[in-house]
């Protein structure tokens, strides 16, 4: 262990506490990527008061909103990105952090996404991507794959996924990095140097929803949708070693630019 | 060794740290049973090596491991240094400011002086996308911001909703935020505006009209957006739109909706239209200006309650600030099951602006100072252009017509409206829609009527008179 590692101790003077436990349900990613975020601030010394961060509308834009003690902005479905420019053009000084569900930042808000990459804003943008609308009851989305069970694909989803950091890296994001928050240690590292990043930095954070995702495709156990990504992600290492139908179904991880 | 807390009333039982944890320290006591689950218990916590694994994957930030290799985390807040000033509007309350733009006489746009008017207000945030009738008070900013001293942002946004969104992002920023669309573009803003107006977000709209539904007419006059930009967006809250109707109102009346969105923290609608936005004559430009710039928290202080216009915090300033859409209580956290504080929201944000009429609410009548009228206009905007004219016209035919003008459209000038139609046997509405205002008008002088043409062409004063000499027959 390093001396700057942060704990749940140490994280505690980021949060309001009057407001645990969340809302989450029990097992959700979004809770872990809740801590990673805070960790990584946390190890970094950022202040808490210079740090804004934006959120939109879903089970992802609760993760700030009211949980962390800084100047929070929970604005409307899809649009955080559009609200963060503006604070962030306006105020250079202010540490800018958005985060939305996949639903939120790929789907209703995929527009303000790439254009904001597009401007290489200094921003962060972490995609707290479950594959699935929690919030509203676990509908199909841009990012949810082939063959998924949701609400709205009954029979399995036909149609093909967003690669979100392919898409963000084709429209000039200058950092990109994908991990799950099974990958822990790395996510938090990456969210570190997402946050000292100076332009558009965009965090894809594969994220369990144990609730409206595992249910109704065989994961209802959080500890069996968490432990998944063991074997569904390859580090981007690796994956560049290994053959295409190896690779087939995985999801690479790792820092893409 | 290695103390491990697990926090019962956070922990929720989802068994995750039990499971990686590689030294299977922690277990499930299937002896009892709290929180409606079997909680965790660190079974063997002399095996623990403080990896922080259970820790790291805790969704709920419920377990907490302490031990020799935790030494030297930070503890406390590590960051005590003073907060660098946020750029909010200075000073706060009524100012006055010398005019950006040298005193003196110009020829300008309508377009341009809103532009003007806005600079003079101090916006120095402006986010935009192209439309017609709209989009000369874009490029005037972006042109003035250029050379203007002070920070000023300005922005071209991908469309309409970036647009708002990005303003009221602004504003809780510190800025004095504008955009300015037409008809097609208010329509897309409209979720956002109920955004602005329940945050209680100063921000300054302008609606230059065109003729619509849809694409409609794009360079083509139209007062069709009357209604929508009081009731488009969903839900019950008040706002303020005004309307000039002349170049030297598109200056003097932006400067207003900005004073009155900074006094009253609500979304202000500048309803103007393609007549005058594109309308070039004469203005004079004052030497100084009367601003108003938001009121900031004194010590601790709700932003969102507590008083009829809470004082509005900037981000930045440390006040950790939550900002929600949800309903939420007067230090901004969400209470989505409240009864109470939604009915106190909803019902604060329309009495913030109805309490203070004398203050928002302002009406100009015209040849109207006889004790009985024959006729009563009413009219807006462009079209009240016409209806003087037309009320000039009528006198000289010997008729007594007077002209009722509302420059604050919402709240509608009820008050000041009924105190002169009771001059007046007759009430004629004119505009370029079919009878919005009229409805607002009827509400307060029933047997009212309209006028109301809706072909793409500014209402001429002979129309209106014709008009007129028909009801007076
Ligand atoms: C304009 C609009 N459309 C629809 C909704 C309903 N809505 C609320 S949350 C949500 C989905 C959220 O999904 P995602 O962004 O993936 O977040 P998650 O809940 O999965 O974390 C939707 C569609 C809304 N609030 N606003
Ligand atoms: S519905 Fe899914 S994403 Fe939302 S809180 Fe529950 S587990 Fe998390
Ligand atoms: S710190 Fe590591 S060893 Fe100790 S209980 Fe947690 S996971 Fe197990
Ligand atoms: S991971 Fe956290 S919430 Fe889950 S059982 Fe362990 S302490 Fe409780
Ligand atoms: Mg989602």
């Amino acid at each position: 262990m390093t001396a700057n590692t942060a704990t749940t101790a140490s994280i505690q003077k980021c949060i309001r506490p009057e407001v645990f436990p969340s809302t989450m349900c029990p097992g959700c990613g979004h809770g872990i990527l809740m801590g990673a975020i805070l960790r990584a601030v946390d190890e970094l010394g950022l202040d808490m008061r210079r740090m804004l961060f934006v959120s939109g509308i879903g089970c992802a834009g609760w993760i700030p909103s009211p949980h962390f003690a800084a100047d929070t902005l929970h604005t409307t479905h899809g649009r955080p990105v559009a609200f963060a420019t503006g604070a962030a053009l306006f105020n250079p000084g202010l540490n800018v952090v958005v985060i939305g569900g996949d639903g939120d930042i790929a789907a209703i808000g995929g527009n303000h996404l790439i254009h904001a990459a597009r401007r290489d804003l200094d921003m962060t943008v972490i995609c707290a991507n479950n594959q699935i609308y929690g919030m509203t009851g676990g509908q199909v989305t841009p990012t949810t794959d082939i063959g998924t069970i949701t609400a709205t694909t009954p029979q399995g989803n036909e149609e093909p996924p967003f690669d979100l950091c392919k898409l963000v890296e084709g429209a000039g994001a200058s950092f990109v990095a994908r991990y799950s928050v099974y990958h822990i240690r790395p996510l938090i590292r990456t969210l570190k140097e997402a946050f000292q990043h100076r332009g558009f930095a965009f965090v894809e954070v594969l994220s369990p929803c144990p609730t409206q995702w595992g249910r109704r495709n065989q994961f209802a156990d959080p500890v069996a949708l968490l432990e998944r990504y063991k074997t569904l992600c390859v580090p981007k290492d690796r994956a560049e070693k290994i053959s295409a139908e190896e690779l087939a179904g995985k999801v690479v991880v790792g820092r893409f630019r | 060794m290695p103390e491990i807390a697990i926090n019962r009333d956070w922990c929720k039982g989802c068994y995750i740290c039990v499971n990686v944890c590689p030294r299977h320290v922690l277990e499930i006591d299937q002896e009892s049973f709290d929180h409606g689950f079997h909680p965790v218990v660190a079974a063997r916590p002399d095996d623990c090596t403080v990896c922080r694994q259970c820790e790291l994957l805790c969704p709920d930030l419920a377990i907490s491991v302490s031990g020799e290799e935790a030494a030297g985390a930070p503890a406390g807040e590590a960051h005590v240094e003073p907060l660098a000033p946020a750029p909010r509007p200075l000073p706060q309350g009524w100012a006055t400011a010398p005019s950006p733009l040298p005193a003196g006489r110009y020829f300008l746009q309508g377009d341009e002086a809103c532009a003007e008017g806005a600079i003079a207000a101090g916006c120095n945030y402006y986010a935009g996308y192209p439309i017609t009738p709209a989009s000369e008070i874009m490029e005037r900013i972006c042109a003035r911001f250029a050379v203007l001293l002070g920070k000023r942002v300005f922005v071209q946004m991908e469309d309409e909703i970036a647009s708002i969104a990005s303003c009221v992002g602004a504003a809780w920023a510190g800025a004095k935020a504008m955009t300015a669309t037409s008809g097609p573009g208010i329509s897309l803003m409209l979720e956002n505006l109920g955004y602005a107006i329940i945050t209680e977000t100063p921000v300054v709209i302008v609606d230059v009209q065109r003729a619509g539904p849809s694409t409609g007419q794009a360079t083509r006059p139209g007062q069709g957006d009357f209604m929508q930009v009081r009731w488009g967006a969903h839900g019950d809250y008040e706002l303020i739109a005004l309307s000039p109707w002349s170049v030297a109102e598109m200056y003097t009346e932006t400067i207003r909706a900005f004073n009155l969105a900074e006094r009253f923290r609500v979304p202000v609608i500048l309803l103007a239209d393609e007549g005058v936005g594109h309308l070039r004559e004469n203005l004079t430009i004052p030497p100084e200006v009367r601003i108003f710039n938001r009121i900031g928290p004194s010590d601790r202080e709700p932003p969102f309650g507590g008083r009829p216009v809470p004082p509005m915090p900037v981000f930045g300033e440390g006040h950790r600030v939550l900002v929600t859409g949800s309903t939420h209580d007067e230090w901004g956290y969400r209470r989505t099951s409240s009864a109470r504080v939604q009915a106190e929201l909803t019902a604060r944000l329309c009495t913030k602006i109805t309490d203070s009429m004398d203050e928002i609410v302002e009406s100009e009548t015209y040849l109207c100072d006889d004790d009985r009228l024959d006729l009563l206009l009413v009219s807006f905007g462009f079209t009240a252009r016409s209806a003087l004219g037309a009320a000039r016209m009528a006198r000289e035919a010997g008729y007594r017509v007077g002209l009722f003008r509302p420059r604050t459209v919402w709240p509608f000038p009820a008050e000041a409206l009924r105190a002169v139609a009771a001059k007046s046997a007759r009430v004629l509405v004119a505009e370029m829609n079919r009878g919005q205002m009229l409805r607002e008008v009827q509400r307060v002088v029933p047997n009212a009527r309209g006028f109301g043409k809706t072909d793409g062409e500014v209402i001429a004063p002979d129309e209106i008179w014709d008009a007129a000499k028909e009801y007076l027959r």
